[in-house]
């Protein structure tokens, strides 16, 4: 059996990973990628959780947390191509105004 | 005993007509304010005679006589009431109060018939009265502060009545700020007595305080520190040295101010207080040697200062300070009574002096320079006489009231024991002083030369609701000292056996036959020295009128010092004022206030705007920066949670 931390080892890169993503990329649909990459890391390291104390709860909350990441997903598509058909672009340093 | 029941009606009457004409006056012609206020100072004054006639009637056991009204304040075991008091010493000084306080108020209604502001004088001199009547009726120190802050409220007021002239705007401040300087001390006796006693009433302080062991000479024990606070409060009131500065720049009020306040009756609070509290005095020999070294010495001080003044309301004013000094000396040496009868004969004749004084201005349309007047003694007869009789009561001519008074004064000084022989030459020379400044004021004045422009001044005799309290006033100038006129040939002194059962054993102890061998020999030798003083003023200004100028031109350097008041107000300014002034100015204002104060507040505000502004920056509306922030955060408080697990890790790393 592959031991726990082996798993929590490669969510922790994959969230990593994630963070970068989010933080130097400029396009949003790379950044909404990497948003999934982070929940999914999340998720991974849950059901690793689940199998090593033998509980379900880490089950439920990743069932729930691929709901709202497709709920998620469907808004923030959403919010994507508005953004997209208003300022032709995807840069999202050119969408700061929510600033003093 | 109705009134003496309610010895409150005494004092509330003034202040009633203080409140109606104060409140209404200023709609109301000159003839119901006049009424209002001379009315309620008269039913006043015939209340207080009726309290005396009560009074009389009392046994010697209910003898002082106190009234409790209400409690005004109360904290702890501290206790001070609204009680009022009447024995011999009030009755002298509720009767002068009163009967002089009501023949102003009459003067005052022709002096100031043209004046603006007319109800609000009458208004001021009313509440005056009712503060006066409750600081000699007052049954405790507190009650009597009351009183002796409202006066000097009413001084300041009254000074500065002309308040749109800034030189008595000024003398008003002048008044009240020198006297906060003896209030401080006045405040810290009390708070010494009531530490010391338990109370501050009257009666059960001066019983506690009368079987305790007195000071030794040049012991300072409570009992003395405390009459020296007090005394301290007195020479301000009182224009004593060193505080006696404000008295003479206090004659730009109105002369009937002058005379009710300025004369007879505020200024003499000082003395009545070192009167009241004989008995914490008498057990502090030191405190009594400084009273009365400091009456002595301002006595003559002032006096060479009236020497050469010009105006003739200003020679009056340092008459008036000499006069205190005189009040002074005698308290100090132990002859309250004699104090007190120059007090009373003193309210008398100054009153009179400054209403005569006022009554000549008035006939001068308003000069005040004796320079510019003159040979006015045909033109204005009646003045001229009453004037007259005050200035040899005053100088000491027997039979006149001052005569008798100065003359136990300076009987009990030269019975002192401490230094009574120098008290006494001093003295002496003081009288001398006295009675050549005042012929000196009559024969410039009335006499002589006429040296004003008569086209341009109508000299004009006063009304008679001026004329009558001067006359009033002569009168008993002439007859007030015969009181104690027995005396002179070994009879009776009505007047210190009245005051006797207050006084008591306060007095000077000297022996009583000793007293009466003295008595007429002195009394020879001060009359002398009066027709001395009166004749070196005769010859001088009658005489020989070129003299004074010579006399003035070969003693440059100590008549210009006299001229100048010996500078003590330009020394006050240079060491006092100026000091202060840069204080509050350089220091209080210009450092700590602008700099430290405002610069905090100041500082704080622009602290937080430059905060503010770069904080901003970090608002940068780039939503990646904000998921930075909430990185470090994360990365933050993981590091804090599992810091006692990551520590043994990193210590091991780095070993």
């Amino acid at each position: 059996m592959v031991p726990t931390h082996y798993y929590l080892i490669l969510s922790a890169i994959l969230f990593g990973l994630g963070v970068v993503a989010f933080v130097f990329r400029r396009n949003i649909i790379t950044i909404f990628m990497s948003i999934e990459l982070m929940l999914n890391a999340v998720n991974l390291a849950f059901v690793a959780f689940s199998q090593a104390w033998n509980r379900l709860d880490g089950q439920v909350f990743v069932l729930f947390v691929i709901v709202v990441a497709a709920a998620e997903a469907a808004v923030g598509l959403g919010i994507i191509i508005l953004i997209a058909r208003n300022r032709q672009s995807l840069n999202v340093e050119r969408v700061d105004l929510l600033k003093l | 005993m109705p009134i003496l029941d309610n010895l409150w009606i005494i004092p509330l009457l003034p202040l009633l007509g203080s409140a109606v004409n104060g409140l209404f006056g200023s709609k109301w012609p000159k003839k119901i304010v006049d009424g209002v206020a001379v009315g309620s100072t008269g039913l006043s004054f015939l209340c207080a005679l009726e309290a005396v006639r009560e009074f009389f009637q009392l046994s010697p056991e209910q003898i002082p006589w106190v009234k409790q009204y209400f409690s005004w304040i109360a904290a702890g075991n501290f206790r001070a009431g609204f009680d009022l008091q009447i024995d011999q010493l009030t009755v002298v000084m509720v009767l002068v109060v009163t009967g002089v306080g009501w023949l102003i108020h009459i003067y005052s209604m022709g002096y100031m018939a043209h004046e603006g502001g007319y109800y609000r004088f009458f208004s001021y001199l009313n509440l005056f009265m009712f503060f006066m009547l409750i600081l000699v009726l007052a049954a405790n120190y507190v009650l009597l502060f009351v009183g002796w802050e409202g006066v000097g409220l009413c001084s300041y007021l009254l000074i500065g009545f002309y308040f749109l002239k800034k030189s008595a705007a000024d003398a008003g401040k002048k008044a009240f700020i020198v006297n906060r300087i003896g209030d401080f001390g006045f405040m810290l006796g009390m708070f010494l007595l009531f530490r010391t006693f338990g109370t501050l009433d009257f009666l059960p302080l001066f019983a506690k305080a009368a079987p305790m062991q007195p000071d030794a000479m040049g012991q300072f024990g409570t009992l003395t520190v405390a009459s020296l606070l007090l005394f301290m409060g007195a020479t301000g009131k009182s224009a004593q040295l060193p505080l006696y500065v404000w008295l003479p720049d206090a004659m730009e009020g109105p002369t009937p101010v002058s005379a009710l306040i300025h004369a007879a009756t505020m200024v003499t609070a000082g003395v009545y207080v070192v009167a009241r509290s004989h008995v914490l005095f008498t057990h502090a020999p030191t405190a009594m040697l400084v009273v009365a070294i400091v009456g002595c010495a301002t006595a003559f001080f002032a006096a060479t200062i009236g020497l050469v003044q010009t105006d003739i309301k200003r020679v009056l004013a340092y008459s008036t300070v000499s006069q205190l000094g005189y009040m002074f000396l005698a308290c100090g040496v132990g002859a309250f009574s004699a104090g007190i009868f120059h007090l009373m004969t003193h309210a008398f004749f100054k009153a009179l002096l400054f209403l005569a004084a006022g009554s000549v201005i008035h006939a001068m349309g308003g000069e005040q320079d004796m320079r510019h007047m003159g040979g006015l003694s045909s033109k204005i007869r009646k003045t001229y006489a009453t004037m007259l009789a005050a200035t040899l009561a005053i100088a000491g001519f027997p039979p006149l009231a001052g005569f008798f008074s100065k003359d136990s004064i300076l009987l009990g000084a030269f019975q002192s024991e401490n230094g009574g022989h120098i008290l006494y030459a001093v003295g002496l020379l003081t009288a001398l002083l006295t009675s050549f400044y005042m012929f000196r004021v009559i024969f410039l004045t009335f006499h002589g030369k006429e040296r004003y422009d008569e086209h341009h001044v109508h000299v004009h005799e006063s009304p008679n609701s001026m004329l009558v309290p001067l006359m009033i006033l002569a009168l008993l100038s002439v007859v007030g000292g015969w009181l104690a006129a027995p005396g002179l040939w070994g009879g009776t002194d009505y007047f210190t056996r009245f005051l006797g059962p207050v006084f008591g054993s306060a007095e000077a102890a000297g022996g009583e036959s000793a007293a009466r061998a003295l008595e007429l020999p002195l009394a020879g030798v001060a009359f002398f020295t009066a027709l001395v003083g009166f004749s070196i003023a005769f010859w001088l200004y009658l005489k020989k009128p070129g003299k004074p100028e010579e006399l003035a031109k070969s003693f440059k350097g100590a008549y210009t010092t006299l001229l100048n008041k010996y500078y003590v107000d330009e020394l006050y300014a240079a060491v006092v004022v100026k000091p202060l002034l840069w204080i509050s100015r350089d220091v209080l204002w210009q450092a700590v206030d602008v700099k430290v104060i405002d610069g905090a507040v100041n500082g704080i505000a622009t602290g937080t705007t430059d905060i503010g502004d770069n904080v901003r920056h970090t608002q940068s509306g780039n939503t990646r920066s904000y998921a930075v922030w909430v990185v470090i955060g994360a990365i933050v408080i993981i590091t804090i949670i599992f810091w006692p697990y990551l520590k043994p890790a990193a210590v091991g790393m780095v070993r």
